[in-house]
């Protein structure tokens, strides 16, 4: 049980990680400045909330574990994201898209973590809910925008809709550490969880004027440790400094 | 430890130590300070962050042993906890209208109401000339608690400390 519980925060954590970096990509790069600043912000938020859970889970493992071990000295097949948010950023549309898949998911997570028989896991996660919210009130906003916005607009999103699907539905292929947890009352009824989801989706997409694709076939594997090759190189950049100089300290 | 200490003294002592990010705010003014507790040998302050991503907590933790070592405290244990939540209601009136005089616009009612947190906050007053003409221009600022709005009437853009 305890593995099952160390798991799931890296879990957790390793999922606002991979986004969290993946947004700050943007720093400087957004399409104008406010946007640039939103990305930024999301971005400190889910590093924020991953700091938060590796604590628990390096005090969990002990062993001189601390949270910046768990980010910097683990190799890609020791993280446990979904394959969704190591996607890389492509243009807007595909990281705003990415973004609320992401965010429709997390809320209805998070809510049912603040119910954790967890204290712990209770306290972040109501810390975090807040910030959520903020998250996916932006992506929705921006989803119907560009669904809704120019011919252009709309070809980029739809275009982002076909790479992305195939990973929406490795959320809810529970892992057995997700399904222990479920069980144990720290991860309550996470079998609604996807029924929530699609409703957020489909409410959505029909502000925006996208069709919700066809069930497909979808990628899983990520809580697994088997990722794509995009997590290597960003591992690469995030982890080099702790690689070359071990320990090394700002 | 000075047993003729009382936690009056360790916040008049913290009332020092301003945000680093807001520097006209206090941390007792943000409330981010939940308690000071005199052990024995140690004198702890638990602390919650405002945001989970806030840059400044560990800023402000440094801090507050600095000063509280300048006062003549050696052994000082900074916990952070997460529950209760920090939420805006927390800010003091005074820190308020320090806000204001700063040139940011104050939360506005209170982070119970479903209506400030979800939708678009409206009506904010400008700090400059105290319209209510106002628009949000982005609901991220230049730190994670504060959105960007322009006011109207004398076109000065403003940050608003977001109800949270």
């Amino acid at each position: 049980m305890q593995d099952h519980l160390y798991n799931f925060l890296l879990y957790l954590g390793d999922n606002a990680l991979i986004l969290g970096h993946r947004l700050s990509e943007w720093c400087g790069h957004g399409p104008v400045l406010e946007q640039d600043m939103a990305l930024t912000n999301i971005a400190l938020d889910l590093v924020g909330q991953s700091r938060n859970i590796f604590q628990l889970a390096a005090k969990m493992q002990g062993e001189g574990a601390t949270e910046d071990t768990l980010a910097y000295l683990r190799d890609a097949t020791a993280y446990k994201n979904i394959l969704l948010v190591e996607q890389k950023n492509g243009d807007f549309a595909k990281t705003i898209l990415r973004q609320f898949f992401y965010d429709a998911f997390n809320y209805p997570c998070y809510q049912r973590l603040m119910q954790s028989s967890n204290k712990d896991i209770a306290a972040f996660a109501e810390k975090s809910m807040k910030e959520i919210t903020y998250h996916l009130k932006w992506s929705s906003e921006w989803v119907i925008r560009l669904g809704d916005g120019t011919e252009e607009s709309l070809r980029r999103i739809n275009e982002a809709l076909e790479d992305l699907w195939p990973y929406t539905g490795e959320m809810f292929k529970y892992a057995d550490f997700e399904i222990a947890m479920t069980e144990s009352g720290v991860f309550p009824d996470a079998a609604g969880i996807e029924a929530e989801w699609e409703q957020e989706v489909k409410n959505i997409f029909a502000q925006a004027g996208l069709e919700l694709p066809e069930k497909a076939w979808m990628h899983d594997g990520g809580k697994h440790g088997r990722h794509s090759e995009h997590l290597g190189y960003i591992l690469a950049e995030m982890q080099f400094l702790q690689r070359a100089y071990p320990g090394q300290k700002w | 430890m000075n047993t003729t200490i009382s936690k009056e003294d360790i916040y008049a002592i913290l009332e020092q130590v301003s945000d680093p990010e807001v520097p006209v705010l206090s941390i007792i003014d943000l409330g981010v300070i939940r308690d000071v507790v005199l052990h024995e040998d140690t004198l702890e302050v638990v602390i919650t962050p405002t945001y989970t991503g806030c840059p400044a907590m560990d800023m402000i933790e440094v801090n507050i042993k600095a000063i509280l070592q300048e006062n003549g405290f050696d052994n000082i244990k900074v916990t952070t906890i997460l529950s209760p939540a920090w939420t805006t209601d927390w800010l003091s009136e005074a820190g308020k209208q320090k806000l204001l005089d700063y040139g940011i616009a104050p939360p506005q009612g209170s982070s119970k109401s479903k209506r400030a947190l979800f939708s678009e906050e409206t009506g904010i007053a400008c700090p400059q000339c105290r319209s209510t003409h106002t628009e949000m221009i982005s609901q991220f600022g230049s730190t994670a608690c504060k959105s960007q709005y322009k006011c109207l009437d004398c076109k000065e853009p403003f940050d608003y400390f977001k109800c949270h």
